[in-house]
């Protein structure tokens, strides 16, 4: 139980999902646009990972050693069934959230880091407590990495920026600085 | 007119609507895995014959899936595709495939080919979806490698593995860890940028022109 705290601070800084990995990548240049809607989107995503690693831990415990082949399509279904419950729940409990997301509430199904997180947690063999210590650093690397990106969004609207680079262009550069800062954390461990 | 029009909906992915550089979909893999070009290219292959098969599959059945399920349906058919093209690669390029590693499986979460699916496939006839469906992987492909012989050419000093420069070259590391992804990537947009806001001013010269002329 030694290497908790290493791989939550692993998967929040030092491998962080989106700006190591490049997990993620839609809703991270989609939705950041605002600071409130993107740090909600995180925490979506960061519940959605949680159930996640459970359900890909029990699946790879009792039900994939048969069917090692299945692995995807189990993954899949089981990502696309939270989502949904999720979408279900956020429309009953707060609607101008629902609407707020709009289409990038279902498309966390579509969403590379939930999957990835499945299966990064699978090929390290990452057993339960493993597993939900991983998916909370990586929900909350996520959602560090969209509020960074969020608020940098929301001083460069207020500044003079030539037409020409803004939009995606612009977000992709702002990503590459941030991702640059996020590796001064590889030296963080210095045996691993 | 027939052969026109399967020749249209081919080309307009490569250049015109293409898939990364012109609707910014399908970042993620695209992203990871160009830190060499022979990595891109294998990735193209493989999101290729996951493209081209599940749009074929969708369009074939695009009468029989209900309206209500389809999300379900497509994803488990993309899926099916990319498990084949897993195990096809372990089979024949281990190298490559241990390389590419997650990467693979993560396919599945392409938007791209979810997006080709549900805006192309499942409305139109198989032969233009098979069409369609080469011609955004085309435009995918060209996409990942020109990322990726970018990044290996400043970062390494290589392409496919043959040295370009002297002794002397001092490579440009960034390129081939995470940010230099995010960094090529902006810039190849901002190039797209700086070509369409030069064809739109050229545009409205034109137009100017002819007004005045007239």
């Amino acid at each position: 139980m030694d290497n908790l705290p290493w791989i939550f601070v692993s998967a929040l800084l030092v491998n962080n999902f989106v700006l190591t990995y490049f997990l993620g990548l839609c809703p991270f240049l989609g939705v950041s646009n605002s600071l409130a809607t993107s740090a909600r989107l995180g925490l979506a995503t960061t519940f959605v990972m949680l159930v996640t690693a459970v359900c890909a831990w029990v699946l790879n415990t009792y039900v994939l050693i048969h069917a090692p082949y299945l692995r995807l399509i189990c993954f899949i279904v089981v990502i696309a069934s939270t989502v949904q419950f999720i979408e279900m729940l956020i429309k009953k409990l707060s609607p101008a959230l629902f609407r707020a997301m709009g289409i990038f509430l279902p498309l966390i199904t579509t969403n590379c880091a939930i999957l990835g997180l499945a299966i990064f947690a699978t090929n390290r063999g990452y057993g339960f407590v493993e597993g939900i210590v991983y998916a909370l650093g990586a929900g909350i690397g996520f959602t560090l990495a969209m509020v960074l990106l969020a608020g940098l969004r929301e001083e460069s609207e207020l500044s003079n920026i030539p037409k020409l680079i803004q939009g995606t262009a612009m977000n992709l550069i702002i990503a590459g600085v941030l991702s640059m800062a996020f590796m001064g954390f590889a030296g963080l461990f210095s045996s691993s | 007119m027939k052969k026109n029009e399967s020749y249209e909906e081919f080309v307009k992915g490569i250049w015109r609507d293409n898939p990364v550089f012109v609707q910014v979909l399908g970042m993620c893999p695209m992203l990871a895995v160009t830190n060499s070009a022979i990595n891109a290219i294998a990735m193209g292959m493989a999101s290729m014959f996951v493209l081209v098969g599940s749009s074929f599959l969708v369009s074939l059945f695009r009468h029989v899936i209900p309206k209500q399920v389809r999300i379900s349906c497509f994803i488990i058919i993309i899926a099916t595709f990319v498990t084949i093209a897993d195990y096809t690669l372990l089979a024949l390029v281990p190298a490559v495939h241990k390389e590419l590693g997650a990467f693979i499986p993560l396919i599945v979460a392409n938007c791209l080919i979810l997006g080709r699916q549900e805006a192309f496939a499942s409305r139109y006839p198989t032969r233009l979806a098979v069409m369609d469906a080469l011609g955004m992987a085309g435009g995918f492909m060209l996409a990942l490698f020109s990322l990726g012989a970018v990044r290996e050419i400043l970062g390494d000093g290589a392409l496919f593995g043959f040295r370009l420069f002297g002794e002397n070259f001092e490579p440009w590391i960034v390129m081939i860890l995470p940010p230099g992804g995010f960094l090529t990537l902006g810039v190849i947009l901002l190039f797209f940028n700086w070509f369409k806001y030069k064809k739109d001013e050229f545009l409205a010269d034109v137009a100017e022109a002819e007004r005045s002329g007239s």
